[in-house]
């Protein structure tokens, strides 16, 4: 039995698809509940109840949406060019949901063992820009589209930094595989072994640039309601909107994987001594999607210009700056070769 | 099986599945949902008024100027690339000749800087 799986194409090919199911259902069904987290602190915040009438505490609110979502209507505009109008939300789902390939979930458990793990993220999540421009272009509507070009300038503004910040970490670990990413910030002090205490100012870069990268808020412009209705997601309805929704979600959940992964030792126990293992993993993201929520919920909206000063004035040059100074301290082995993992072996 | 293709089959197979997911879900609310158009419903939304001209209009040209300034840094990032994973094995003259290449790029970005490329006002 085990032979068919291993060694025959077909059984490899189910094998793998095996592989899939098993990271993309829950993930699909944790992504309901993280929406339904999401409101509930919104809400908490700002001292409503938030969600609480579908199931206990409103737990099915999200699956309820969805079915809501299914039974509407899909409006397409009149002047709205129709392949492309239903091409966009499926770019968007597709290229948020295939990045998660190649994130490993334990020391190994991962479907494509890629040697160029974050190049490939890197591109793929790239890539999410053309579903929002195509969208707001098919539309062919006013609102929409300047909200596509919006987004989309803003999207790849602060990809360059973001691109940068993953430089210096590379320098670092001579590796573009996340094992290895990983297996370089296990140390003997546990946290503090981390690459969030070497790289600790592009850590928050990263996670701020992650923020206009998935237009959360405060960097929402492309749906700041008060000048924009939607952006340009105005003229969708029923599941190619909510394809939108998932794939922003999901963009959102990967970089908090990727938070994970890169500054704070995947699935490495914080404590020496105590067992690694995927529910740190998990921890570490659900702790990050928190602080993506909090942020939501108590920050107020950022000016275009401004967002635009602080992705090309400020981020890009402290990241350029970053990776100079990251590539000199590793190359002369400074603060005892904490920045070059790979020469006092992990 | 081919290593390689051993290796890169799952994205093919994850990706398969991605469409596959996405077009059921279009095609459920297609065939689901009752589908009742008339003029008024499909005419763009543009806050009650009547579109009066093409909504795929001239847009300000700052956009442009991003989407070129991206490319640049883009291309400088893909170059950092595969130097940053080799780091290690890199002679002193291959790891100063890439602190000049990205001192001059600072150079380039300076000039940018002063030129007001960067001024969204």
């Amino acid at each position: 039995m085990v032979e068919f799986f291993t060694t025959t194409n077909l059984g490899i090919v189910l094998l793998i698809i095996g592989q899939c199911l098993l990271v993309l259902v829950p993930l699909l069904v944790a992504l309901a509940f993280l929406m339904y987290a999401d409101r509930k602190v919104w809400a908490a915040v700002q001292m409503r109840r938030g969600p609480n009438v579908v199931g206990p505490f409103g737990l099915l609110q999200s699956f309820a949406d969805f079915l809501k979502y299914i039974v509407k209507e899909i409006v397409v505009p009149a002047g709205a060019d129709k392949f492309v109008f239903f091409l966009a939300p499926m770019i968007t789902f597709v290229m948020a949901v295939i990045a998660w390939v190649v994130i490993p979930w334990n020391d190994g458990w991962v479907i494509a063992d890629l040697n160029v793990a974050i190049l490939y993220v890197m591109a793929v999540s790239s890539l999410e820009v053309y579903g929002v421009i195509m969208g707001g272009w098919a539309s062919n509507s006013k609102y929409p589209f300047l909200g596509s070009l919006r987004s989309a300038a803003q999207m790849i503004s602060y990809e360059v930094s973001l691109g940068l910040i993953i430089i210096g970490i590379i320098i670092s670990t001579g590796s573009l595989n996340f094992g290895d990413i990983v297996a370089a910030q296990d140390g003997s002090f546990g946290i503090f072994s981390w690459y969030w205490l070497p790289h600790f100012p592009m850590m928050f870069l990263f996670f701020i640039s992650a923020l206009a990268e998935t237009n959360r808020p405060p960097f929402d412009l492309p749906e700041a309601e008060s000048e924009l209705v939607a952006g340009y997601q105005v003229e969708y309805s029923s599941t190619p909107f909510l394809l939108f929704m998932i794939g922003e979600l999901m963009a959102v959940v990967l970089m908090c994987a990727l938070v994970s992964l890169l500054f704070l030792g995947g699935w490495l126990s914080p404590i020496p001594g105590l067992p690694d293992g995927i529910l740190w993993l998990i921890g570490k993201m659900l702790f990050a999607f928190f602080i993506f929520a909090m942020i939501k919920a108590i920050t107020p909206r950022y000016r275009y210009d401004q967002l635009m000063r602080l992705g090309w004035k400020v981020f890009l040059p402290m990241s350029l700056f970053w990776v100079v100074l990251v590539s000199f301290l590793a190359k002369f082995e400074l603060f005892g070769g904490a920045y070059a993992r790979w020469a006092v072996g992990g | 099986m081919d290593e390689l293709l051993r290796e890169y089959l799952p994205i093919i197979i994850f990706l398969g599945l991605a469409i596959g997911i996405g077009l059921v879900l279009i095609l459920a609310a297609a065939i689901i949902a009752v589908s009742n158009p008339d003029p008024e419903k499909v005419s763009a939304y543009e806050c009650g008024f009547n579109a009066f001209d093409d909504a795929r209009m001239k847009f300000d040209v700052r956009f442009y100027l991003v989407a070129i300034l991206f490319i640049i840094f883009d291309l400088e990032i893909a170059f950092l690339f595969p130097w940053a994973v080799a780091f290690a094995d890199i002679s002193m003259i291959g790891f100063w000749s890439m602190i000049v290449f990205l001192g001059v790029l600072t150079i380039g970005f300076a000039y940018e800087w002063k030129k007001g490329a960067l001024e969204w006002v």
